[in-house]
């Protein structure tokens, strides 16, 4: 008992915090920026396998490692693109459209990487994202090691939610957006096209859920791998809800998870006679519990699966 | 321009749709078959031959399309009531899990028939009580379901590694992780002599029959369907909504649950968790591709089982990675919403 309390003072774990968080912070805030313009994308978790996929290849075939997230992040668009075009403008259920977006980029990632890569005894990697090193800073006993020795593309997705929580919150463009999600016909009334706006978000929100798989093999690992993304997509859906479609919370519900999941993950070395896929279980098991708290409260997007059609009611 | 509702969709029209679908979704694969320097006609000629080129080939595609069409129905009961059950994967293995660990022991002395019998209702139920789960929590506190069952996926299918690998692990199996397996008299039997090919495939072809009779021909089949055009209006004219949501999801869950207790009891004998190829999430592509008919299941199911198999045997012939038979069956998803959305609309200026 008192070894598992141990951990919790242990700089590792409060590292592999905000490493494990990183890849859902980027997920989460991509489907919360499509959800507050009025699209739900069931697409993530294909669009995050993409993203892997895409991000890994290009650094494999020669690009440096920022290039390589670029380059993951325009695919996530173009997947974005696709379930826009068929949601907003032709109105098809989102609920389809994003599962097939997933089992779509899902399967095209796997049928690219196969095609282009040889993968002998075990997959080839690359060099990933080193841990910084601040003079000074990443020397301060505990708070170095967990605050100021992440790799770079995680300071990249705190700044984003500061980004998102300023835009959504504070200025015009944010005003729109929000109110695209809350009632097109009011935007249409100000003169905007709800139809772009929508477009546009699910671009740029599909585009961050890729960064968030591309963290996994450029960052977290070194390689990809088939069903590397493991649900995360799924668990940024619910963490959307759980943070009632706002960004500060959404953070605080990343963090939340990956703490659970980086606390089971070195439980499991010290708790013997319980099987291991009880503590993997926890993780998914905990989501649907903060989904039974929060959902009575839930502020949910009035328009949020509403298609919106010019003229009509 | 602007889309206008068709007053009545001309069945010729609705018939054609799957086809078209189909064909779209061919012709854009064709493009990354291409990249792979094979020639995309011959590729396809190959995925026909390996699929349907021979005997044994026909059964092997029709073994596979027995899990399909029942996940298919699951699927397509559940959404045509707008319950958007994605947990077919989950329900699968559970189902399985299930039949084989009643099968194994509980059950000797019964008559095989008998026994059979019992077995389908046991993964059924294992099925229908996962599913009956996140219809609660929707009902009851308005949780959305779709998250639930996802999440629920990758549960189960961990629930299933701990049990294979402790109370329910095979001892006979050597080293690979196995459950136990159905007792040998509660096998099906083979439909077709040496081959894979089980009476699984007249079980699915029954339960669709009786699944078209319910949606059809009863109360609760039309009050399902009240529920997934226009809740509200439903609720209005009398329909209990969480009395036919829950009824829903009972079956929807069952009919996943029984793929599972089939697949077990006619082709693995006992439970891996590689043993579904995304049987599951397959059934929603089924379903969508059948306009969510149960007629429509059946020949939706005959085709996806084709590109699976015939992948398989495209790949060894061409070395076309046999992911491209998941990229078709995606695509097939998405260009059947498109063609669904001309069935019933249609282009005016």
């Amino acid at each position: 008992m008192t070894e598992a309390l141990d951990l919790l003072f242990n700089a590792s774990l409060w590292a592999a915090v905000l490493r494990i968080a990183t890849p859902l912070i980027f997920g989460v805030l991509g489907a919360l920026l499509c959800e507050r313009a009025g699209v739900l994308n069931l697409g993530i978790e294909g669009i995050m396998t993409m993203g892997a996929m895409v991000g890994w290849l290009s650094v494999f075939l020669g690009a440096d490692l920022w290039t390589g997230l670029l380059i993951a992040a325009g695919a996530g668009a173009l997947m974005g693109l696709l379930h826009a075009l068929l949601t907003v403008p032709l109105g098809l259920s989102q609920h389809v459209s994003g599962l097939g977006i997933t089992l779509f980029a899902s399967a095209l990632a796997y049928y690219l990487y196969r095609l282009i890569v040889t993968v002998g005894e075990s997959p080839p990697t690359i060099v990933p994202f080193r841990p910084l090193d601040i003079p000074v800073l990443s020397d301060i006993p505990f708070l170095g090691p967990v605050l100021f020795s992440q790799a770079a593309p995680t300071y990249l997705a705190l700044l984003a939610v500061a980004v998102m929580a300023y835009v959504l919150a504070r200025t015009p463009l944010g005003l729109a957006i929000r109110m695209t999600g809350e009632n097109p016909h009011a935007v249409e009334a100000q003169g905007l096209d709800p139809t772009l706006i929508r477009i546009g978000c699910v671009m740029a929100g599909s585009a961050l859920m890729a960064l968030g798989g591309a963290f996994l093999t450029t960052a977290a690992f070194n390689s990809f791998f088939p069903e590397m993304v493991q649900g995360r997509g799924w668990i940024c859906i619910a963490l959307v809800v759980f943070a009632s479609w706002r960004p500060g919370k959404a953070l605080l519900g990343a963090l939340l998870f990956a703490f659970f999941d980086a606390y089971q993950l070195r439980l499991q070395t010290v708790v013997e006679g319980v099987p291991y896929q009880l503590f993997l279980m926890a993780p998914y098991v905990l989501s649907i519990v903060a989904l039974i708290l929060v959902a009575r409260r839930a502020q949910v997007p009035e328009a949020l699966m509403t298609p919106y059609r010019k003229g009509e009611r | 321009m602007r889309l206008e509702r068709r007053p009545s969709v001309p069945w010729t029209l609705a018939a054609t749709a799957p086809l078209a679908a189909i064909a779209a979704a061919l012709a854009l694969a064709a493009g990354l078959i291409l990249a792979a320097g094979v020639n995309p006609l011959a590729a396809y000629a190959e995925m026909l031959k390996g699929a349907l080129g021979s005997r044994l080939a026909v059964t092997e595609m029709l073994t596979r399309a027995v899990p399909l069409m029942l996940t298919g129905l699951a699927a397509a009961v559940a959404f045509r009531a707008r319950l958007w059950n994605i947990g077919g994967e989950g329900q699968f293995y559970l189902g399985a899990l299930a039949v084989a660990w009643v099968g194994h022991s509980m059950m000797s002395g019964l008559p095989p028939a008998l026994g059979i019998a019992v077995l389908m209702v046991v993964g059924m139920a294992a099925g229908a009580l996962l599913l009956a789960g996140p219809a609660f929590l929707r009902l009851r506190f308005g949780v959305d379901e779709v998250v639930t069952t996802l999440l629920l996926n990758f549960i189960v299918i961990l629930f299933v590694g701990l049990m294979i690998e402790g109370p329910l692990r095979d001892p006979l199996a050597f080293g690979w992780p196995q459950s136990v397996p159905v007792d040998d008299a509660f096998r099906l039997p083979d439909l077709i002599p040496r081959t894979r090919l089980h009476i699984g495939l007249l079980i699915a072809l029954a339960v669709a029959g009786i699944v078209w009779l319910i949606l059809a021909r009863t109360v609760f089949g039309t009050e399902a369907r009240a529920a997934g055009f226009n809740a509200r209006a439903a609720e209005f004219a009398g329909v209990s909504l969480p009395r036919t949501i829950m009824g829903v999801a009972l079956l929807s869950g069952g009919l996943a649950g029984l793929a599972g207790g089939i697949e077990v009891m006619g082709v693995t004998g006992g439970v891996t968790t590689t043993m579904s190829p995304g049987f599951g999430y397959a059934g929603i592509v089924v379903a969508m591709l059948a306009a969510l008919h149960p007629a429509g299941v059946v020949a939706a199911a005959v085709f996806v089982a084709t590109v699976f198999v015939g992948a398989d045997a495209m790949s060894r012939a061409t070395g076309v990675p046999s992911f491209i038979a998941d990229v078709i069956v995606a695509l097939a998803l998405l260009t059947m919403l498109v063609a669904l959305l001309f069935t019933s609309y249609r282009v005016r200026r």
